[in-house]
């Protein structure tokens, strides 16, 4: 195994994952495409982590955090999207145009 | 490397299968004209990733992220797509912008660039063989990394205690 094959793998979810942020009109699907991109992060520290073989095992150990922040975003995207549907009964990113003059 | 050289690794045949699986569930992902099926598409995602974790020896990585992934987040996102009575039928013009092809162009520009990147950098560097006991993961967390585990923690609560305040109706209407 060969470190650059993990890596390119990474970059394929990564580009997925920004085509999906850009092109899904619905919030939820605008977050599961971010959640791609978080693990195709998680991906490249981890193997980083087994390529380096450092004593303080730091790939895996900030793999482990970024899990946690993106659970805890997950959580407050979806309570942000609740209460945006609860307002304006549409959760679709191009209706919200409140802040736009 | 040559590729001949590449695929005699057993190991080699079995990431190209996970990866296989994993693009493909992906691009269901971003593109699935059903919410649920989009959700559920992204479970086969996160288990490839857990399937390439453990290859790579990172084990209670692997298994972190099966239980808070798949176990918790996904539930969380069917939740979400519940609750908001998104339109579930097939209606992908609803669903996605009218202009699809510039976003897969900066997609494809930013997987250029990132691949010419690494591929430049690190070639055929092999990754070492060994894997990381739990024992370890654990020590080094809170021995190393107790400060910022503390703060992950604390984000978390703060997270917690946000979720409810945003999600809970108002009492006084």
């Amino acid at each position: 195994m060969i470190v650059n094959q993990f890596l390119v793998l990474a970059a394929l979810l990564f580009s997925i994952g920004i085509y999906g942020v850009l092109v899904r009109r619905n919030m939820v699907l605008v977050l599961l495409s971010i959640e791609l991109m978080l693990t195709a992060v998680n991906i490249n520290l981890v193997a980083f982590g087994s390529y380096v073989q450092d004593a303080l095992v730091a790939g895996q150990v900030f793999a482990l955090f970024v899990i946690t922040v993106a659970a805890a975003e997950v959580g407050i995207g979806l309570a942000i999207v609740l209460l945006i549907f609860r307002n304006r009964s549409s959760v679709n990113v191009d209706e919200l145009d409140l802040l736009k003059w | 490397m040559e590729f001949g050289d590449w695929i005699s690794d057993a190991r080699n045949i079995v990431f190209l299968v996970i990866a296989l699986i994993m693009f493909v569930s992906a691009v269901r992902v971003v593109s699935s004209p059903n919410l649920v099926h989009a959700a559920l598409m992204l479970v086969l995602t996160l288990a490839g990733a857990a399937a390439l974790f453990v290859m790579l020896g990172a084990e209670f990585v692997a298994w972190t992220l099966v239980l808070v992934y798949i176990g918790a987040v996904i539930v969380l996102f069917l939740f979400g797509i519940m609750i908001t009575r998104a339109p579930t039928g097939r209606d992908p013009v609803r669903l996605d912008h009218e202009r699809r092809w510039p976003a897969a162009l900066v997609a494809l520009a930013t997987f250029i660039t990132i691949a010419a990147a690494t591929t430049a950098a690190f070639e055929d560097a092999a990754i070492p063989e060994g894997v990381v006991r739990t024992e370890d993961i654990g020590d080094v967390l809170f021995s190393r990394y107790v400060i910022p585990f503390e703060a992950v923690s604390f984000v978390l609560l703060a997270a917690l205690i946000g979720g409810i305040v945003l999600a809970r109706k108002d009492p006084e209407k």
